[in-house]
């Protein structure tokens, strides 16, 4: 085994996702730690030209049509047989809709260690992970052997992840892949018809704490008297209350607002790295302990159901 | 098709939550545990299978305290079997060790499908789909928000940020992560889970000599410190409302 610290790259129809970078800014201060290189691992087809900007002391890039998009299949037998042979000492993964997928399949597959939503590496190799929703911090120490991370946004900066030049790019020889049972059909392009809600300047954002249906239209009054859209976090747009177009989040919209009003939103982290780039987020949550008062600016524990029809009214009246 | 659905209880995350005094676990006697929302989407995604297509769906989880009350509404949404894993497992168990577990007891059920949540809140290594679909030797997708049949293959939605969806295929069997069923999860009554109760019965399947390898051991829990937390405005809906009204105005969008 060796110290260096290998970063599972991610990117999607040619873009590289922001996670990368947050990983490879990651895997150098957990590389400070064990002494090691940074390696990027890219799998993709002609897609060399991606690395450019990336701060590694070398990239490790394979080339095959199978990995042109991402497979779980196909990523993961890759991986294995890159694990396997070069034994570092760690390899970070994002905790997203691609690292997940694989992640634990090569845990189980090669018997390696496996700790997840890891968010910062702390002097000592501690590894500090944000779980249940953003509430609890739980610090483990970089495990034995290959020691596989899944790493969460919000400890490092995505600049911090990129450098003016170009690091060493090696080929790596293609694993045999066999027959795959997973195929990618095609890709569906996002619902379109409905606003842009990643272009509005005023977001007035309903999460969990709405309740039912019926009360999204407390959000949508509020709106329309302000001249703002409204939003939702991923367990309203999964009730059916409001159409995946209205989706701030992991897996929907990332959104920068002049301000962002969080109603009744817990503020998880699969939220919550969707709003940090707004100007200002108010928050109205009953919950104190609720983590999105650690992003907002501005916050009350007001109970939103007395709240927002007070504000209506007020706002309504200023604007005659 | 046979269909197998492994769900977890977890901490309501709107209560409180509070470390224990051995200060590396959640202080579980004032826990409210319920269950896994990704779990409960992976129920109503095989009860939707079964009402479109014809399938036979086995609920499985661990005894944990408010367990009969989710297998019994599963069983009213329209579960066909129930199974509670007993022994060793009860006494709070990571992702590796209950994969493991599983894996040698669902072999033996040969599922065509498996089924369960792509994460739990309080998972820290790593999600249970991934590793139980490498122990049965299973190809494994997860975040995935709608599954049709298609006879010896399914195709998925599976979802990528920024909302674009990979329309995927996988031929059986296959685990699944679900992220969110076609439809959200159906209401039942209670006179209806009732009715389970005294007309189902919930078999037990002991799960002990547990092998935890793999994930991790913490040395300590904490909660999270705010470097900048919300100037916070009145408690009260009426002084709130004037407050942020004159933050509207100072800010411009009024």
């Amino acid at each position: 085994m060796n110290q260096d610290i290998f970063v599972a790259i991610e990117h999607l129809r040619g873009k590289v996702s922001e996670i990368s970078y947050i990983m490879l800014a990651a895997a150098h201060a957990l590389a400070k730690e064990t002494g090691g290189q940074v390696a990027a691992i890219v799998f993709g087809q002609n897609a060399q030209s991606i690395t450019s900007d990336f701060n590694a002391d070398k990239v490790m890039y394979v080339d095959h049509p199978l990995l042109k998009d991402f497979n779980p299949e196909a990523y993961q037998k890759s991986m294995v047989g890159i694990i396997d042979e070069y034994k570092p000492r760690a390899v970070i993964f994002g905790h997203t809709t691609v690292g997940m997928d694989i992640v634990g399949g090569i845990s189980a597959h090669l018997g390696l260690p496996l700790v997840s939503s890891v968010r910062t590496i702390e002097a000592g190799s501690k590894l500090i992970s944000q779980i249940c929703g953003g509430k609890i911090m739980a610090e483990c120490d970089l495990p034995e052997g290959t020691a596989l991370i899944t790493l969460v946004p919000g400890g490092y900066k995505p600049e911090q992840g990129q450098a003016p030049q170009s690091p060493p790019l090696t080929s790596i020889t293609p694993q045999q892949l066999g027959d795959l049972r997973i195929s990618l059909n095609q890709y569906l392009e996002p619902e379109s018809g409905d606003i842009d809600i990643t272009k509005e300047p005023l977001l007035i954002a309903v999460g969990r704490g709405i309740q039912t249906q019926d009360n999204i239209s407390l959000a949508e009054e509020l709106a329309q008297a302000m001249g703002g859209e409204v939003c939702a976090s991923r367990p309203v747009v999964d009730q059916g209350w409001l159409p995946t177009s209205r989706l701030v989040g992991k897996s929907g919209a990332t959104v920068k607002p002049k301000v962002y009003l969080a109603i009744g939103i817990s503020g998880a982290p699969e939220h919550a790295e969707a709003i940090t780039g707004s100007d200002v987020i108010i928050a109205i949550n009953t919950d104190p302990a609720a983590p999105i008062f650690n992003l907002a600016k501005y916050g009350t524990t007001a109970d939103l159901f007395e709240l927002i029809p007070l504000l209506t009214e007020q706002v309504r009246n200023i604007k005659g | 098709m046979n269909i197998i659905v492994p769900v977890k209880l977890v901490p309501d995350l709107v209560e409180e939550l509070s470390i224990d005094s051995s200060g590396v676990a959640l202080d579980t006697a004032w826990l409210r545990m319920i269950v896994n929302e990704f779990d409960d989407h992976a129920i109503e995604q095989a009860i939707i299978l079964k009402e479109k297509t014809g399938a036979h769906v086995t609920i499985i989880s661990v005894n944990v305290e408010g367990i009969d009350d989710l297998l019994f509404t599963a069983s009213a949404k329209g579960a066909d079997r129930l199974i509670k894993l007993t022994g060793d497992v009860e006494s709070g168990v990571n992702n590796h060790a209950l994969a493991r577990g599983l894996a040698a007891f669902i072999k033996e059920l040969k599922p065509d499908l498996i089924l369960t949540g792509v994460q739990a809140h309080n998972d820290l290594d790593g999600s249970l789909g991934p590793q139980l679909a490498e122990y049965l030797g299973m190809p494994y997708i997860g975040y995935i928000s709608g599954v049709k049949a298609d006879g010896e293959k399914v195709n998925v939605r599976k979802e990528y940020p920024g909302g674009l969806i990979g329309e995927m295929q996988a031929s059986l069997p296959v685990l699944l992560g679900i992220q969110a069923s076609e439809q959200p999860p159906r209401y039942v009554a209670i006179s209806k889970v009732r009715q389970m109760m005294k007309t189902v019965s919930i078999e037990e399947v002991d799960l002990s000599a547990l092998d935890s390898k793999g994930a991790p051991v913490v040395n300590r829990m904490f909660q999270p410190e705010a470097t900048e937390r919300a100037t916070m405005l009145s408690e009260n809906a009426d002084e709130a409302a004037i407050q942020l009204i004159n933050i509207f105005k100072e800010l411009g969008t009024l």
